[in-house]
Parts: C-alpha cells; sequence; structure tokens
C-alpha cells in the first residue's frame, strides 16, 4: 500500500511537471499588455505611442517567436493605481498575458507590479521615474527600461554642482514622485559639497506658480531645480522667465520630456539644462527609428518611445533565446544578454532589473538655433551609465 | 532688509502682491461663472472648458488667421460667447425645467468631450503662447520684480469686472436681467423677452470665460486640462462671495487670491485647500455666503 502510495505520487510529481513543461510553451501565443495613459496629463509621454512602438518591435521581429504569434492589447490606467492593478490582474490571470509593457505613473507602477510579482509575470517599464521598482520594492520580475530619478539627478545636478554652483532651491511636486526626485537630487547636492537653502513644495497642477519664484528669488540660491514634470515644469518655467527669475539664476528642470519642451516657448526654455535617456535627433541610428516612428505616430518619439519599442525587443530576443516564454527562464537570458541598440549604448540589464546604459546631458536650444519645432536639444554629453544610475542594493540582486 | 517677527517684510510685500494679481484673475474667472451660476441658477462645469477654449483659440486664431494677442482679446470672447449662445438654445433650454441636477451633468459632459477633443488633436502636453511684446518688460519695485502683464492684468481685471458690476447692478439692461432671474413670468407678461436675455446673458458669461482664457494664454500652459484645474476654485469663490451677488464674487476672488498667496508663502503644502477651507467656514457661518442676500 505505501508502496502504491509513492508510485502514485512520483507519477503525479511527473504529470504535474510535464504539463508544467507544456505551459513552457504557453498558450500558444506571446501576449503583451500595454499599460499606459491614453488621455490624461501623460498622453503625450507614454499613450498611444508606447502602444505604436510597442507594435513597431513586434513587427520589426517578425511578428512571431519559436512560431509563436505575438499579440500586443493596451488599455487606459486613467492614471489611477486602482484602475492600472485591476486591469493587470484581468490581463494576467484570465488573458494569459505574459508581460506587461507602457506603464507610464509611478504610483501606478507601484500598484501594478505587485500584481505582475504575484503572478510571476514580467513587468517592462518605459516611462516611470521611480526608483523603487529597483530598490525598495524590487521584484524579479521587474524590468526598468528608460531612466529614473537616480540618473536624471546624478545626470543634471551634479555636473552643475561640480562646476561652483553650490546653492540650490526646489520647486518640488508634492507627490510620491517630486519627493523622490528632490530627496535623490539633494543627497547628490550634499554629497558634492553643495546645499538646498530652500524647497517649496507645490500640489501637483499648480496653475500660479510665481509665488514659489518670488520665494527663490529672495533664497539666494545659484539654481533653481524644478523637481516636477510635464505641466507643472511648464507653468513654473513660464513664470520664472515672467518675473525675471532666469536673469539672476540658472535653472535646471530635473525631468523633461520632449513633448513637454515642445510646449515651451524656446525664449522662455531655450539654455535650460536637463537629462534624458534619448533623444530622437542623436545620431543615424537614433533618426532612422524615429523617422519610422514619425510616420506612424505624427510627432516625434519621447524617451518613453523609444524604450518602449526597445524593451520589447530585448523581451522578444530573450523568448527565443531560452525557447520558451516562461517568465524565469526569460528574466534569466534578458539579464545575460546585452542590450544593443539604437536606444541602449554599452548597456546591461543588471540583476536587479534596472537597465543600465548610456544618459544624455542636454540643453533646450534657443529660437534661433531651432532648425524647425522638432528641433529641441542640443547633446552637451553623454554620461556612462555606472555614472548616472546608482549602484545595485544586495537584497535586490536577484540573479 | 526689514523683517518683523522673523518675517522678511519684503518678502511679504511680493507675496501680497502676487496674490492680488492672481486674485485679480479669480475675480475675471468668477465673474462669468457667478452671472451664469449666480443669476440665471444653471450650474455650468463647461465654464473650465469655455476657458480652456478661449485659450486655445488665441493659439489658433495666431496661428492660422494670424491674429495678434490683442485682436484675439476682442475677436475670441465673441467667438467663444457665440459657442455659449449656441450650447444654451440647443442643449440647456430643453432641459431648463428639470432639476439643476440635470444641467450640471449635461455641462459637465460637454467639458468631458471639449477635454477630450483638445487633447485628441493637440496633445496633452500644452502648446506654448508668447507674452504680447510690448508687455513684455518689467518694473523693478523696491520689493519685487513686477512683469508688465501682470500689471495689466490686474488694469484689465478691474475695468472688466467694474464695468460688468455696473452693467447689471446699475443699469436698465441689468435691472431687466435681474428681474427675469427673479420673476420670469411677470417679465413676459410686461412684453419682455426673457428666453432671449437668458441666451445673452450665457454668452455673456461663458464670453467672459473666454476672455479670461486670452488673457491666461501667455502666462499658463495651454493645455486641455488647464480649465478643469481651476473650475472647482472658481465655484468656491462664487460659493463664498455668495450666489447671486457679482460684487461679492469680484471682491471674493480678490481676497481669496490674497489668502492663497500668503498659504504659499507660510505653507505651500495647504494652498489648493485653503480656499476650500474658508468656503466651509463661510457656509457655516453664514450659509448664504458673504454677500448673497439671505434666502
Amino acid at each position: 500500500m505505501k508502496m502504491m502510495k509513492k508510485t502514485l505520487l512520483a507519477a503525479s510529481v511527473a504529470a504535474l511537471a510535464s504539463s508544467a513543461a507544456m505551459a513552457n510553451v504557453s498558450d500558444g501565443k506571446v501576449k503583451i499588455g500595454v499599460l499606459a495613459d491614453m488621455g490624461g496629463v501623460y498622453a503625450d509621454i507614454c499613450g498611444q505611442g508606447c502602444v505604436t512602438a510597442t507594435q513597431m518591435a513586434v513587427e520589426d521581429f517578425g511578428g512571431t517567436v519559436l512560431g509563436m504569434p505575438i499579440e500586443v492589447i493596451s488599455a487606459d490606467d486613467q492614471l489611477k493605481p486602482d484602475v492600472g492593478s485591476a486591469i493587470v490582474r484581468k490581463w494576467v490571470e484570465n488573458e494569459e498575458v505574459d508581460a506587461v509593457g507602457g506603464l507610464v505613473s509611478s504610483a501606478v507602477v507601484g500598484a501594478a507590479t505587485k500584481v505582475t510579482t504575484d503572478a510571476k509575470k514580467i513587468a517592462l517599464i518605459s516611462t516611470a521615474a521611480s526608483n523603487a521598482f529597483t530598490t525598495k520594492s524590487c521584484s524579479p520580475y521587474n524590468v526598468h527600461w528608460t531612466y529614473n530619478v537616480a540618473a536624471l539627478a546624478n545626470g543634471t545636478v551634479k555636473p552643475m554642482v561640480e562646476a561652483g554652483q553650490k546653492k540650490w532651491f526646489f520647486i518640488t511636486a508634492d507627490y510620491a514622485f517630486g519627493h523622490a526626485l528632490e530627496g535623490v537630487a539633494s543627497k547628490v547636492i550634499n554629497d558634492n559639497g553643495g546645499e538646498v537653502v530652500g524647497v517649496a513644495r507645490a500640489p501637483l497642477s499648480t496653475t500660479d506658480f510665481s509665488s514659489y519664484i518670488l520665494q527663490a528669488q529672495s533664497s539666494g540660491a545659484d539654481v533653481v531645480a524644478l523637481a516636477n514634470a510635464g505641466n507643472d515644469t511648464v507653468n513654473a518655467l513660464k513664470a520664472a522667465a515672467e518675473f525675471g527669475l532666469t536673469q539672476m539664476m540658472d535653472v535646471a528642470g530635473l525631468l523633461v520630456f520632449t513633448p513637454n519642451a515642445q510646449a515651451m516657448d524656446p525664449k522662455v526654455a531655450g539654455g535650460m539644462r536637463t537629462t534624458t535617456g534619448f533623444y530622437w535627433d542623436y545620431d543615424d541610428q537614433t533618426r532612422e527609428w524615429s523617422k519610422r516612428f514619425m510616420e506612424r505616430h505624427g510627432s516625434i518619439p519621447a524617451m518613453g518611445h523609444a524604450g518602449a519599442y526597445s524593451m520589447t525587443m530585448h523581451y522578444l530576443k530573450a523568448i527565443e533565446a531560452a525557447g520558451t516564454d516562461d517568465s524565469d527562464a526569460v528574466m534569466k537570458k534578458m539579464k545575460e544578454m546585452k542590450p544593443d541598440d539604437f536606444f541602449a549604448r554599452n548597456a546591461t540589464l543588471r540583476a536587479d532589473g534596472r537597465m543600465v546604459h548610456d544618459m544624455y546631458y542636454v540643453e533646450i536650444k534657443k529660437s534661433d538655433e531651432r532648425r524647425d519645432s522638432n528641433d529641441i536639444f542640443k547633446v552637451i554629453s553623454v554620461i556612462p551609465g555606472d555614472q548616472a544610475y546608482a549602484p545595485m542594493l544586495p537584497e535586490c540582486n536577484f540573479k | 532688509m526689514a523683517t518683523f517677527l522673523g518675517i522678511n517684510l519684503f518678502g511679504l510685500f511680493g507675496q501680497l502682491l502676487v496674490g492680488l494679481i492672481n486674485g485679480s484673475f479669480y475675480a475675471l474667472l468668477s465673474l462669468g461663472l457667478a452671472i451664469i451660476f449666480g443669476l440665471l441658477k444653471i450650474i455650468n462645469f463647461a465654464q473650465g472648458a469655455m476657458y480652456m477654449l478661449g485659450a486655445f483659440a488665441a493659439w489658433l486664431a495666431l496661428q492660422y488667421l494670424g491674429l495678434n494677442y490683442w485682436a484675439a482679446l476682442v475677436v475670441v470672447p465673441l467667438a467663444v460667447g457665440l459657442v455659449g449662445v449656441l450650447m444654451e438654445r440647443f442643449l440647456i433650454r430643453p432641459i431648463a425645467n428639470e432639476d439643476h441636477l440635470y444641467s450640471l451633468l449635461l455641462t459637465f459632459g460637454v467639458a468631458l468631450m471639449l477635454q477630450g477633443v483638445f487633447t485628441h488633436m493637440y496633445g496633452s502636453s500644452g502648446l506654448s503662447y508668447s507674452i504680447p511684446e510690448a508687455l513684455s518688460g518689467g518694473t523693478k519695485l523696491p520689493f519685487m520684480y513686477l512683469p508688465d502683464y501682470r500689471a495689466w492684468i490686474i488694469c484689465a481685471s478691474v475695468v472688466v469686472c467694474g464695468l460688468t458690476w455696473w452693467m447689471i447692478e446699475k443699469t436698465k439692461l441689468g435691472a431687466y436681467l435681474r428681474a427675469g432671474t427673479e420673476n420670469p413670468q411677470l417679465m413676459q407678461a410686461f412684453g419682455i423677452n426673457v428666453p432671449l436675455i437668458v441666451t445673452l446673458t450665457f454668452g455673456f458669461g461663458v464670453g467672459l470665460a473666454g476672455l479670461a482664457g486670452v488673457m491666461a494664454a501667455p502666462i499658463y500652459s495651454v493645455s486641455p486640462d488647464m480649465g478643469s484645474n481651476l473650475l472647482i476654485v472658481v465655484f468656491a469663490i462664487v460659493v463664498i462671495g455668495g450666489m447671486g451677488s457679482i460684487g461679492g464674487a469680484i471682491l471674493t476672488g480678490l481676497a481669496m487670491g490674497v489668502i492663497e498667496g500668503l498659504t504659499k508663502y507660510f505653507y505651500p503644502e495647504a494652498s489648493n485647500t485653503v480656499i476650500f477651507l474658508v468656503m466651509v467656514i463661510v457656509l457655516l457661518l453664514k450659509p448664504a455666503g458673504l454677500f448673497g442676500k439671505e434666502a
């Protein structure tokens, strides 16, 4: 009897194992769900454009991997964490989605990656800024591709402090993203012998920044750092120019996406420096891809769009190399293989899921330097990935 | 530097002036709503979208018709006002006798649709509109640098608010309007075309939002959600000022600008809540609003 039990057990384990092996060849297709902001403030940064970029990668890959078709589906997170995580849960539990791409707002991504991690599905994060996904909420299934707050702070703040601009004033968006950005940037300032002389935390979607600009003016700072994004940056910068702040001190936009830079008057924004993970007009390779994207999407790619393409391509290559779409095997391959394309230069995907690659320290062009409305940035220097990104935390080392 | 109780007085003066500038802008914005909401009793949630429409119209006029800022100041409010007239005539009038909730939901729907259309056509990151050449300078005051454009906002707002107040409170036309909203049947019996007055008043109120939009375009980001961010604040101002009181809305707009400005100085984190705090206190102590007539 005992013998019988053992045999039965062995048989069922074998059956389970073989069904697991069957599952490795998956449901007969590879399905990528793109979660993005289709109609909100980040729609230009990673909305339909992220879907288009993901589709372009699938088409360029050939539409199939390991003989299985690749399918891209998409949904609008409405910038709400509860909506985003509910969609992702439906995707991974009922619709056999293998990886979730897009992923814009840090708040939504925080909620969505909890679901993907629980379900052991891969989160391909293109546009979110927070560094939490590879630090305090790191996961073996997170891949953070384009940039993060640490890279922005190291890229923009460090060279300015080293050049002798020691006193800083922050105008910070008063929520998780702004606080994170201000935090890492302050650390960079203090570590390099500078000091933070003041902080004004403006609520998200503040229309009038003139009051904060006056505070910055009387602070005696060398640089005013804008630790915000989107329309908040545009409005803050407009007020800075209007109240003559830009003539008194430097303004550093810590996070400026190309669509936002396009929305700024060159007379106002010209000369401001920032850090980006990608610029479309950097060289022939970036121009070639960007031209194709422009034909499809109608506007130049923001860094998240290029990142979405690049990470999707890397993901598909890893499936091919692994011979399966099983998340653990694919993650292992993704980390083994070096990403290398028009976007990912001198790149590695670290064990913590952070993709470390060259970043670009850029200056927004003045009116007389621009050929046309797409001619926005002048690349000042290339920042090697290991200088831009913070080192890996030991507790996030998922080999 | 002059200080009082550890507060930098120069800084404080600057903040007060900036508050006053924002207040005059709030006054201009709440004026249109005070007329539509306060007099016509229509809860127009599309007022923010009309403000956005004004700013976009200024940009479109410059881009495609070559109309500069000054021409836009005249043309755009008329065009936006016309949109308001059409909206009142064909959308709001048919449900005028229903509960107020209907017009609230209808105008909210219109606002969402307009916002969606503009996001679709022009994206969410906004467009750039320069300050007109003549107003791009500034004056150095002892305690701050005052940009000419902001000085212009105060002047324009005072003139527009003053004229509107005078028109509604002191002229025959205004008397017809107030009487027509108070007792439409009686006025109609006197041979006054009340529906026409209502339509034109609605158009005028919406046109004022368009004007505020043009004035905002050079200093704030011209983006589809610019109106929705301000709308609730403006509603709060009209409620604090008192329903039906034009003067109340103007004075409250100014006062709220100053209060918000001081909050931004002392505790910026609360700057988007302070107006609502005032609203709660006012409603508890004086439910009809500061300048409203007790019902």
